[in-house]
């Protein structure tokens, strides 16, 4: 390769450092694609990263997580707060195409410069959604968006895996939704800072918030201080106090966030190398590998992470 | 190669909330396997600039029902001036006939009327955003 390509990288993440919207917008792409052109950025921007403070949003279906976004996103641009936005919505397995649809409960803010939104897809991203999230959120860090909220599709292992991007999580559950909440029950306990029951004008959300309180209460007291929120998005209920509460705890969270997001994307990596690992030897005994062919394995994967390449 | 997904938007700008046709459009490009992003109906044209910047998209497709289109080239000057040169625009929907020639003109890029194809949209929007990342591309190392 000539040093075009690196120098391209560079003149993009001055744009992006200069807050060229649309500068932001491609920088995404590229950090999203992951790649050479994404890395040749991420690490062009590498000094700018660590000032934003991100928030991961997750749930079931249906818990009304875009609406919750949004009506923060009022309030946050209330007080001045700019908020930067990605949207992760779900992929077709079959086509590996995607309508992301966040945009139609997030509409009120396209025309306000102090919002950037990105809709993301949960394509089968190399190396795991969390990594191009990471790597996305970083560039919306570089760009100077000081406040980054991620929402995440609520199926499946990647409420669990945005835990570990984000400084603060916050769990959305919402009465009615039965087995749904039922599946988020096991990993909730381990994930979440802020527990939100929306829809908490429905009559029966009171129980849906005692239950989740009485589940609290029985937790080996690891995690702190976790609070069961009540909110209506819809109409605003609580919306407000939710705001205050989130804000408070980013300013406890102190100032070390850099270094605890350095501890975090390494903890990612290593395991995208056990993933990588565990593939390469996959229907094959460990015991019974030549150790040139173990060592080939090692070898490979730690060069594909290191040369920053998700296939 | 695409290398990743096409990128797409799929909106209605000006008073017709008619989105029935917008919404199977969209879902034919997921089924091709594109990202689709999706907006309500009753955009604004400097709303549909800041989209497609924010989501880096390499087609914008609007959806006109009842003259609509005739805003068209106003969102095509919009985003050239916004520096989105590559970003191809299309439209669908009930256009008539002797006005396409000047839609085509002021920059868009097809005109689907009623009738066309699931395939014939597909491969349209393929072409043309394989013509949007080239001249992106073109554009980047210039």
């Amino acid at each position: 390769m000539s040093t075009e390509p690196t120098s391209r990288a560079e003149r993009l993440a001055q744009r992006v450092r200069d807050g060229d919207r649309r500068a932001l917008g491609r920088a995404l792409t590229l950090a999203e694609n992951g790649g050479e052109d994404g890395k040749a950025l991420l690490d062009a921007l590498r000094g700018d990263i660590g000032r934003a403070r991100v928030i991961g949003f997750t749930g079931p279906p249906g818990a009304g997580k875009s609406t919750l976004v949004d009506a923060l996103i009022h309030e946050w641009r209330r007080k001045g707060q700019p908020v930067a936005v990605l949207a992760v919505d779900p992929v077709s397995p079959i086509s590996g195409g995607a309508v992301l649809g966040d945009r139609t409960r997030m509409g009120a803010h396209s025309l306000d410069d102090g919002v950037f939104i990105r809709s993301v897809s949960a394509r089968g991203h190399l190396g795991g959604l969390c990594l191009a999230a990471q790597d996305m959120a970083d560039v919306m860090d570089a760009a100077g968006w000081p406040l980054i909220l991620i929402e995440t599709v609520g199926a499946g292992q990647s409420e669990t895996e945005i835990s570990q991007v984000a400084d603060l999580s916050v769990v959305i559950s919402a009465p009615g939704l039965g087995d749904e909440l039922q599946a988020i029950k096991a990993g909730i306990l381990e994930i979440a800072d802020v527990l939100v029951v929306n829809k908490a004008d429905r009559d029966d959300a009171e129980q849906t918030a005692k239950h989740l309180e009485a589940m609290l209460s029985l937790r080996a007291g690891d995690k702190q201080g976790v609070s069961v929120l009540r909110v209506a998005a819809s109409t605003g209920l609580g919306v407000a106090e939710l705001c205050r509460v989130l804000d408070d705890r980013l300013e406890a969270a102190g100032t070390d966030r850099a270094a605890r997001r350095n501890a975090r994307k390494l903890a990612i990596e290593v395991q995208r190398l056990a993933g990588r690992i565990t593939e390469s030897i996959a229907g094959k005994d460990i015991g019974s590998l030549e150790p040139e062919e173990l060592e080939r394995v090692v070898k490979q994967s730690l060069a594909a992470l290191a040369a920053g390449s998700r296939n | 190669m695409m290398g990743y997904p096409e990128r797409v938007l799929v909106t209605k700008i000006g008073f017709d909330g008619h989105d029935r046709g917008s919404r199977v459009v969209a879902a034919y490009l997921r089924d091709a396997g594109m990202e689709v992003i999706y907006t309500p109906p009753w955009q604004e044209i400097a709303a549909v600039v800041n989209l497609a910047l924010q989501e880096d998209v390499d087609v914008v497709g609007v959806s006109s029902l009842a003259t609509d289109h005739l805003i068209l080239p106003e969102l095509v000057g919009a985003l050239r001036e916004a520096g989105l040169h590559h970003v191809r625009v299309i439209v669908g929907g009930i256009i008539p006939q002797n006005e396409q020639p000047e839609l085509i003109s002021a920059g868009v890029s097809a005109v689907f009327n009623p009738g066309a194809t699931s395939q014939e949209i597909v491969e349209t929007v393929r072409r043309l955003a394989q013509e949007a990342r080239i001249a992106r591309e073109a554009a980047e190392i210039a």
